[in-house]
């Protein structure tokens, strides 16, 4: 150890975690679940420049939280780091962290594991039932006061008819731990399920499409659930959409990036695709504004995880992945890119 | 649909608009009178009395012996719904009238809405849509909400579509327990012999059950003060199982912690009051409307007056 790590060290008592920016508004409650084991050095209150605070007070920091898209772990933050081994994460996704770089300096990563899987896929089921019944739509429909005005035609003309579950054939695009909680519960509703992954899964009895444009040629609904990398940046393309077809429903609640957004806004606006549910966003919190006039378009603001128990077992595993650290022990959720 | 031979003389009464594809079938195969568009409506059934063989009903419009006795010529009462609280059953009964519903081709798109109203309400999906939209996601990120894995989910009335409900909530780990007329015990469902007791032991209670003297106003403010502050209520079956008022007062005092409402006491008038209330989500009456089973129903109540006019077996009898 050198001598600042023992001035640390005898000053706090408590391992160094280093979070770079301020964990506001919902995320306070993983402030108070880590204080209480770690000296949390907040880069955030103090008044030097990033850099400047960093080569101060971090140079024998050994763990750090990463917050979201915030805080982008790439090699210009690594290199102010140099004792740095560990680097946790509250999401399930590890986008925003450079993995190659990471790996090269002998940095372990811990993401969310499965905290959060069953949420995720409460809310990407939800989305899929309000986009096929037109719930939210229909919820507006009253809200506006148009239920039951204007003549008997008017109410033949009711503009927000579903259509059926039941028969339907979903295509899951990552068959991880949320995909798999989807699928799960999608079987219950009738639908047929059926996956595209980056390596087929030998214990899973589902259909495997090594090419996502054919998973979409064979379902009628898509549903993201991978990670965003290098080779799922635009995953879903023109070619996939049009793959999809007029009758085709797509929930994303992986990734904003790994569906081309652009090309995703035209077909709904045209009328290519049937209908989206959308979670997340290329550029949150960012929304093309198109969309918010469209009944077939469900919209939430990346809430798919937000729950108090998910929030808890995200925090709990992150305590548990840094005592594990600090104590020698294996991680719990250690992120191997294979 | 292939269409039996002359049947253009019977005289069939649709009292009020319900699907395009419905009224287009109907007026191939028969002598469609339709109630809604003639200007006094008392006159019109006057004027028509004598010749009335059938009337196609729905969730709103029925028979009841006013009716029934002002037609001398009514043989049959085919509902487009499974649901006949609407219908004089024993009158049609004493009378002679068969009456029809349409059972089993809707039941899974009225569990599917259950679930979509649950999970609506519990994880602020309509709120959340309202929260993009507004622009206030670039302001800051919206609240957490409530988790619906693993909630037990009470179901009364374990009908079909109590039953499929059901099926579809084990799905998110679940725990059922339900209140019905007989108990179940082939079902590993946990039962309760009242609402209230079911009530206080579930976090969503789900009415999936039949109107009758029995049900009107099931759920009156013991049962919401049951369910409690964080339960979450949500109608699939006939706006009459809720006593409204009570509702809606529990819901803007906070003593329940949600509804999700697919049916009212005097539809199309849904109360204002929840307008403004976030942890509720409103639907217009839509549990069985899709494409898909719209055509469903609509093939079953005219394969019901078929079978009926050609001296075959009913369909789908009630009586």
């Amino acid at each position: 150890m050198n001598q600042s790590s023992i001035m640390a060290c005898s000053k706090h008592h408590l391992p160094e975690l280093l979070v770079i920016h301020n964990p506001y508004s919902v995320f306070t409650r993983f402030e108070s679940d880590f204080s209480i084991k770690f000296h949390i050095l907040k880069a955030w209150e103090s008044p030097l420049p990033l850099d400047q605070f960093l080569t101060t007070h971090a140079r024998s920091v050994r763990s750090m939280f990463s917050y979201f898209n915030f805080t982008q772990v790439n090699a210009d933050l690594l290199r102010l780091l140099p004792a740095l081994e560990l680097v946790v994460t509250p999401t399930v996704g590890v986008n925003h962290i450079d993995l190659t770089e990471c790996r090269r300096r002998g940095i372990s990563v811990a993401n969310a594991g499965a905290a959060y899987s069953e949420d995720v896929a409460d809310c990407a089921v939800g989305l899929f039932i309000d986009v096929h019944r037109r719930l939210s739509a229909a919820d507006r429909y009253i809200r506006q006061r148009l239920w039951g005005i204007g003549t008997p035609d008017d109410r033949r003309n009711y503009p927000l008819t579903g259509r059926k579950l039941g028969g339907k054939r979903v295509g899951i695009v990552g068959l991880g731990s949320i995909g798999y909680e989807v699928a799960k519960r999608l079987e219950a509703f009738g639908c047929s399920i059926s996956y595209n992954s980056r390596r087929e899964k030998p214990c899973v009895s589902y259909p495997f499409y090594s090419d996502v444009c054919e998973l979409a040629a064979n379902n009628d609904s898509l549903i993201i659930c991978c990670a965003l990398t290098d080779q799922t940046h635009h995953l879903i393309n023109k070619q996939v959409l049009s793959a999809l077809g007029r009758e085709g429903v797509i929930v994303n609640v992986g990734r904003g990036a790994v569906i081309d957004e652009k090309e995703l806004v035209r077909c709904l606006v045209h009328g290519e695709i049937r209908g989206a549910g959308l979670d997340v966003f290329e550029d949150e919190p960012h929304v093309p504004k198109v969309l918010f006039g469209l009944d077939n378009v469900v919209l939430s603001p990346h809430i798919a995880a937000f729950t108090p128990e998910s929030f808890q077992t995200v925090s709990d595993v992150m305590v548990a992945n840094l005592e594990a650290f600090f104590s020698d022990q294996p991680l719990l959720t250690s992120f191997i890119d294979d | 649909m292939r269409i039996p031979p002359a049947m253009e003389s019977i005289c069939v009464l649709l009292p009020i608009l319900m699907s395009p594809y419905l009224e287009q079938e109907l007026e191939k195969r028969f002598n469609l009178l339709k109630l809604w568009t003639a200007p006094h409506k008392t006159q019109f059934i006057k004027d028509h009395a004598a010749s009335i063989r059938a009337i196609v009903g729905n969730a709103s419009a029925g028979a009841d012996a006013e009716l029934i006795d002002s037609l001398p010529k009514l043989e049959i009462v085919a509902s487009y719904s499974v649901g006949i609280d609407k219908v004089d059953l024993k009158y049609c009964k004493e009378k002679g009238v068969r009456v029809t519903n349409t059972p089993d081709v809707l039941t899974d798109d009225v569990a599917d809405i259950a679930i979509g109203l649950t999970l609506a309400v519990m994880r602020r999906l309509c709120e959340s849509g309202r929260y993009v939209r507004s622009g206030l996601w670039k302001k800051g990120d919206f609240k957490l909400t409530t988790k619906f894995t693993g909630q037990t989910v009470g179901i009364l009335g374990l009908g079909r579509i109590g039953k499929a409900v059901a099926r579809r909530a084990e799905a998110f780990s679940c725990p059922i327990a339900y209140s019905s007329r007989t108990e179940k015990p082939e079902l590993k469902y946990k039962y309760y012999p009242t609402v209230v007791e079911l009530a206080s032991k579930c976090d969503v209670l789900v009415v999936a059950c039949a109107l009758t003297e029995e049900t009107r106003y099931i759920i009156n403010r013991e049962v919401i003060d049951a369910l409690g502050p964080k339960g979450v209520l949500i109608n699939i079956g006939r706006g009459h199982h809720i006593d409204e008022p009570e509702l809606l007062s529990a819901l803007l005092e906070g003593r329940s912690g949600g509804a999700g409402l697919d049916v009212y006491q005097n539809e199309p008038e849904v109360p204002e009051q929840l307008f403004g209330l976030e942890n509720v989500v409103l639907l217009p009456h839509a549990g069985s409307d899709t494409t898909e089973t719209c055509n469903a129903m609509a093939d079953l109540v005219i394969g019901n007056l078929e079978a009926h006019f050609l001296n075959k077996p009913l369909l789908t009898p009630v009586v």
